[in-house]
């Protein structure tokens, strides 16, 4: 079967939707457990971002599919299956510093993804992408800052960066992971180029962990499935909870 | 039908404050962006500070309060994302409204080089520069915490975004 443009747009705005959303849902479960307030409040501010961004490509991909479905509807009661964010997304916070190396890995790919996006042909995703952005800077800034503290900090802090950064780096492949889903839209302008955001962020990665005396992982076997629905079992966990009530109560308003 | 024209309806809307800083209106804030009158409706073009600013919903409900008390119906509010916010919008009044609400007003526009550097802010109390971040991230998403070494006061500064 041939894919139409609607149907990649679709996948497309479901897929960096679902990445905002399990992202936004991870970062909050730091609330009230941040190792000291600050960062309590940094954490689910980035979180608060992301729910924003989430509700804005799931309005925008219910708009696309044409069926009356809201963001509320795309969030509440996909199944985990339909559910197309990248692994690294979903996997539990762990420790700070892993939570901190999943942020400076994600947000890196974040800020040059969504400074290429911001050019994309389609209006709505552009406009998101240039909104995004602005709010990715800090993401980013904030996870390099801890990077550097960490990594070049204790013995204690750097071992735990090290580790955090060697048990993350098998997912993230998949973030330059590409099917027809991207090859159609990329052919009209609408998707992001994603080699040479791979560039991009392979320099800026590897200068900061530079920096922060960290080892570079070397390349080796990749874990990808999230993009195609095929997750980890940690989704079904999050799903359980976060759709909990709708499940449970359809159409419950309060 | 609609009776109204824009500039009654925005005269109208002017009074509604930023539910987080109720010293500013949303006009003032930059994020009421334009009024549209049609034969069949009104639609207010609203657009967010921040993607997940949590005072939208109020903001909407405001606005359809407030028209439907004036009798402006039928009026629709759409959200839209372009162009980004920037504190760019903010007037001048509203900066001044800021500082004396106790809030330190963004520097600038050019907010790329500000997650990175390191800004002299200046106390909305004392108007000290000697001044230090406490943290980058306040009690809401378009705010950071500094403490003026002078008068020993904590305040907030609202970031250029």
């Amino acid at each position: 079967m041939i894919m139409t443009e609607q149907q990649a747009l679709y996948t497309y705005a479901l897929r960096l939707g679902d990445n905002a959303l399990i992202q936004s849902y991870r970062l909050s479960e730091w609330c009230s457990n941040g190792p000291i307030l600050e960062e309590d409040l940094a954490l689910t501010n980035f979180a608060l971002d992301m729910t924003g961004r989430a509700q804005a490509l799931l309005t925008y991909a219910g708009q696309i599919e044409g069926k009356g479905q809201t963001d509320d509807d795309l969030a509440y009661r996909r199944g985990e299956r339909s559910f197309y964010n990248q692994l690294i997304f979903e996997l539990p916070n762990g420790d700070f510093a892993f939570t901190i190396a999943r942020l400076l890995f994600t947000s890196t790919y974040e800020y040059f993804f969504f400074e290429q996006l911001q050019h994309s042909a389609d209006k709505t995703l552009a406009a998101i992408a240039a909104k995004t952005l602005k709010e990715v800077k800090y993401h980013r800034a904030h996870a390099t800052d801890w990077t550097l503290r960490l990594g070049d900090g204790t013995e204690q802090s750097h071992n735990r960066m090290q580790k955090a950064i060697n048990e993350l780096w098998m997912y993230t492949g998949e973030l330059f992971a590409t099917d027809e889903t991207e090859g159609l839209l990329e052919d009209r302008n609408i998707a992001a180029d994603l080699a040479p955001i791979r560039e991009k962020w392979n320099n800026h990665i590897n200068r900061i962990l530079e920096e922060a005396t960290m080892a570079i992982p070397v390349a080796g076997y990749m874990q990808s499935g999230g993009r195609k629905g095929i997750h980890s079992e940690h989704l079904g966990h999050i799903l359980s909870e976060m759709q909990y009530l709708q499940r449970a109560y359809p159409d419950a308003t309060w | 039908m609609v009776s109204h024209t824009k500039e009654g309806i925005l005269k109208l809307l002017s009074v509604i404050a930023d539910p987080e800083i109720p010293v500013v209106s949303i006009q003032e804030m930059g994020m009421l962006r334009d009024v549209v009158v049609s034969d069949e409706v009104v639609e207010i073009i609203i657009t967010p500070t921040y993607s997940g600013c949590p005072a939208m919903g109020i903001i909407e409900q405001d606005i359809r309060m407030t028209l439907e008390q004036n009798g402006v119906k039928p009026a629709r509010v759409t959200l839209v994302y372009d162009p980004a916010w920037t504190t760019d919008w903010m007037s001048n009044a509203a900066k001044e409204k800021l500082r004396q609400y106790g809030i330190a007003p963004p520097l600038h526009s050019t907010c790329s080089q500000e997650v990175f550097g390191h800004n002299m802010i200046e106390c909305p109390r004392c108007q000290s520069y000697n001044t230090v971040l406490l943290s980058r991230f306040g009690s809401t998403a378009c705010k950071s915490l500094y403490k003026c070494n002078d008068c020993k006061e904590p305040f907030e500064y609202f970031k250029c975004h």
